[in-house]
């Protein structure tokens, strides 16, 4: 059985696993983090306390995608709207029942050295395993000097986490903001103030669409929306870079708690593998509730089983080093699509894909016969669509006519005229083809030999390669 | 003047509610996504207007219902009909990729009813080129799909459409003989007002039976188009088949479709084994008869409708009689009938009655329905229209007949296939006719 328990992250947070509810709606209340732990979650960032904030009404929005609800959320609330008092007396109650939990306090006071020793001595005496500076809310408390506003410029984070290291027993996190150009510039001030460990990423401004009646953006507040923080898989992507950037440079490396878009088990181990030693969420459990923990810790111990691998370090980083800078990509790494025959359905996207949209050498020229070459010597989508929309289709009435429509098929579940066929001398192994296709494995990226070593564009460029190339000139 | 239109029968309607129920807006946009947007798509392939399925199936999605709409008239300018008459399970749905990807096929033909449903609920007008733009005047003999897809395409384009129908309210079939589960008398009236609305003309109880009458016909059009269908049902040639009690397929569904008949009692045998038998045989068991027996004289494996019509028919309740042949028709007590019936056995591809198998039916109604014979004798004789088997002969690609100026579409070329094969070949001609004015007048 392999063992995904957290030991000593950030020098001294242990949980029974690595899937901890963000700061967020779903950790507002003790009883809310309570029934998450019931649920299997084994950690809870506390939504950020501070002094009480008032809300607006209409606060989230969202992105679906072609019928799929909430690709990304969208929200303008702020911080906890409850008391200090009450959510350090809930936290203590917290602790005391679920004392192997991970439970780390989220916080945002005035950026002034008194306020933020205040708040860290109470949040420790009430028992938080460690504290989370906020420093990356990007809407409504940036504009009152906070969140955001504090986590874009490096000298008040480096000078704040210096603040809060002056009083602080736990270990200290530095949630960052992901609206600046660089996170490292963040993450290495955050380094230098002492921070123990970085949560990463935070929501995104975002507008997440307009209201095409009102012509008000969503999330309408009485006729007028404001830019809101967005989040959710449509996020994931720039998290795992932003993840891979601070991890992979030594003067931002920190433990590193993963946020961005994680909605199951394999977005946690791309960021496990990206050295994250803890990953958050919220959107996940926003959209379905608690229960969605389950399967991310059982796939995850099922993955780990059949990769043999026994505890989370075994595999956490892997994947850093295989990002690199494009000039050290290999030039002569050669693959073409290769197209299954037995597994297409003859949806012919990749045709139209590659095409309109990539290098025009998948053709519907199976029954024709096959040409190799450019483009100018093949059918392209208008002729291929004129030509069936100008034929004459009958409905096959009789028993005669309806066997003859299902025979003729050929070898293959697709009739052939229907079955794409890659040019390989023109294909230029950019994917799009496999991508766009609905069936699982039926276009697989296979590698060929180029029959040339291996040649990047930095070696190029500085003249190590010369030898084995013609001379033109 | 307004096309004619029939009142809403609650009874009717209930008796014969949606085979397949319309789709809510939200389970359209979730059906509508499901589609993988194939390019060059087979189920367009398979429509014989060639609708681009996938384009209309994607405005749908993007809440762009008018757009849906328009993409279908396009093709089809009886995309309402089509929706509900259409046996896509062997068009469109049929064609659909999704059978090779372990999911149900699409479901095109609500998805499209959808789109027409809330097109014809806005009453919208069809734009045309304006009229009278080209001067080409058409005629199209009979009401049915054939010539009201040969005339709306004729008018989109400028031209001048007149169809000339012998019965009193137009659609043809689509009006008198599809059942009313798949397609309601009043939808067909609304498309066809649609279509007037585009500047087509209509002449009601006008039969074109003369010499004379033919001679009037050419000097008023250029071109003439046939969408005559099929005449009368064939007759199945036994004795007592003139008895009260004995009425055609078609001549029921038309007869309670338009409220003549309301009910029927007692038991009903239909005899043959088509789409059209299958129609009437359902129809007898919603308007109540109690017995409904389908007489074939060949086997289960032989009969000429769909699959999913004969599976429908079995949940509707119908029996089947398998190898039997009626052989006449003979008077009961209190106005029933006997109908004189024998076992027979194929050898050599000969029916050959069994001995000792004969046994009479009683009944109340006794219904033929096998097959239709067609009608054109007129043009055949006096305008060199070739006509073989009983179907007019055309060039497929344009529907021309050996005379230039005729051109034929629908059953009375086909011999009897659907809604949708009636319009390509009314699309179809209606082209090839406009392609031949262009040039004689550039």
């Amino acid at each position: 059985m392999p063992d995904i328990r957290v030991h000593r992250f950030a020098g001294r947070i242990d949980a029974p696993n690595p899937f901890w509810l963000a700061s967020a709606p779903p950790t507002n209340t003790g009883e809310q983090i309570m029934r998450g732990f019931d649920a299997g979650w084994g950690g809870a960032v506390w939504k950020t306390i501070g002094e009480p904030v008032m809300n607006v009404s209409s606060r989230y929005s969202a992105t679906d995608l072609n019928g799929q609800r909430m690709m990304g959320l969208n929200n303008i609330e702020l911080i906890s709207d409850r008391s200090i008092e009450t959510n350090l007396r809930e936290m203590a109650e917290v602790k005391k029942s679920y004392p192997y939990h991970a439970v780390i306090a989220s916080l945002m006071v005035a950026s002034n050295r008194e306020a933020w020793h205040e708040i860290v001595a109470r949040t420790e005496d009430a028992g938080a395993d460690g504290l989370e500076l906020n420093f990356g809310c990007p809407h409504g408390m940036s504009e009152r000097g906070m969140g955001s506003a504090v986590g874009q410029v490096p000298e008040y984070t480096e000078m704040i986490t210096a603040w809060v290291k002056e009083k602080a027993r736990t270990p200290v996190l530095v949630k960052l903001t992901p609206n600046i150009t660089d996170i490292r510039t963040v993450a290495r001030a955050a380094k230098r103030g002492g921070a123990d460990g970085i949560s990463a990423i935070n929501t995104i401004n975002s507008i997440t669409g307009i209201d095409l009646d009102t012509f008000v953006p969503r999330p309408d507040v009485d006729g007028k929306s404001s830019h809101g923080g967005y989040c959710g898989p449509a996020v994931k992507p720039i998290a795992l870079n932003m993840v891979q950037q601070i991890m992979e440079d030594p003067e931002s490396a920190l433990p590193l708690s993963g946020i961005g878009g994680i909605s199951s088990w394999r977005d946690a181990v791309e960021f496990l593998l990206l050295g994250c030693g803890s990953v958050q969420v919220c959107t996940a459990v926003m959209h379905y509730g608690y229960r969605v923990v389950e399967d991310m810790a059982e796939g995850l111990e099922n993955w780990m089983r059949t990769k043999g691998f026994k505890t989370l370090d075994d595999f956490r980083g892997l994947s850093i080093n295989r990002v690199t800078e494009w000039k050290h990509l290999n030039l002569n790494y050669k693959i073409v699509a290769r197209i299954d025959e037995q597994k297409c359905i003859g949806c012919d996207l990749c045709h139209i894909a590659c095409w309109d949209g990539a290098h025009q050498c998948i053709h519907m020229d199976r029954v024709s016969g096959p040409v190799n070459g450019q483009v100018e010597l093949h059918d392209g989508p208008p002729t291929i669509e004129w030509r069936t929309r100008t034929s004459i289709t009958t409905t096959p009435v009789t028993r005669k006519e309806r066997a003859a429509v299902a025979a003729g098929h050929g070898p293959f579940p697709t009739p052939l005229a229907r079955i794409p066929r890659v040019d390989e001398t023109e294909c230029v192994g950019c994917n799009l083809c496999a991508l766009v296709c609905p069936v699982d494995e039926c276009i697989t990226m296979v590698r060929v030999d180029s029959g040339v070593p291996s040649e990047t564009w930095d070696e190029r460029t500085k003249g190590a390669a010369v030898a084995i190339e013609p001379q033109h000139s | 003047m307004s096309t004619a239109t029939l009142p809403d029968d609650l009874l009717l309607r209930e008796r014969f509610g949606d085979l397949k129920p319309p789709l809510t807006p939200q389970s359209a946009v979730i059906e509508a996504n499901r589609c993988l947007n194939c390019f060059d798509a087979p189920c367009t392939g398979a429509c014989p207007t060639h609708i681009d399925v996938p384009g209309f199936i994607k405005r749908i999605a993007s809440g762009n219902l008018r757009g849906s709409a328009l993409r279908i008239l396009d093709a089809n300018i009886l995309g309402l009909s089509c929706s509900k008459a259409c046996p896509v399970e062997v068009l469109c749905e049929g064609a659909c990729v999704m059978h090779r990807y372990n999911h149900a096929p699409i479901q095109i033909g609500r998805l499209q009813r959808h789109a027409m449903d809330s097109f014809h609920a806005t009453g919208e007008e069809l734009l045309t080129a304006p009229h009278g733009c080209r001067n080409v005047q058409v005629a199209c003999i009979g009401g049915g799909p054939a010539s009201l897809a040969c005339a709306a395409e004729i008018c989109r384009h400028g031209a001048h459409a007149t169809i000339i129908e012998r019965q009193a309210l137009p659609g043809g079939l689509n009006t008198y003989g599809v059942a009313e589960y798949k397609v309601r008398t009043t939808d067909s009236l609304r498309e066809v007002e649609m279509i007037r609305r585009m500047g087509v003309e209509f002449r009601f109880g006008t039969n074109i039976e003369s010499a004379a009458a033919l001679d009037d016909l050419e000097s008023e059009f250029d071109f003439v188009f046939l969408g005559i269908g099929l005449g009368a049902m064939q007759r199945m040639n036994i004795p007592g088949e003139e008895s009260p009690g004995v009425i055609n397929a078609l001549e029921l569904i038309a007869s309670y479709k338009t409220g003549r008949i309301r009910e029927i009692n007692g038991t009903v045998v239909v005899v043959g084994a088509g789409n059209t038998a299958i129609d009437a045989a359902n129809a007898a068991r919603r308007l109540g008869a109690e017995t409904v027996y389908l007489l074939y004289r060949r086997s289960e494996r032989d009969i000429a409708a769909f699959e999913f019509e004969y599976e429908h028919s079995k949940q509707e309740g119908v029996q089947f009689l398998w190898r039997r042949q009626p052989y006449g028709i003979r008077p009961a007590e209190r106005g029933r009938l006997l109908l004189d019936t024998v076992q027979v056995q194929e050898v050599d591809k000969n029916l050959i009655p069994i001995p000792d198998s004969h046994f009479a039916i009683e009944c109340d109604l006794v219904v033929p329905a096998i097959g239709q014979s067609p009608f054109a004798q007129l043009v055949q004789e006096l305008r060199r229209v070739e006509v073989r088997g009983g179907r007019i002969v055309v060039d497929p690609e344009t529907g021309q007949t050996g005379n230039p100026r005729y051109f034929a579409g629908g059953d009375c070329v086909n011999g009897g296939k659907e809604v949708v094969d009636a319009v390509a070949d009314g699309k179809r001609s209606a082209q090839a006719i406009l392609k031949i004015a262009e040039a004689a007048y550039a």
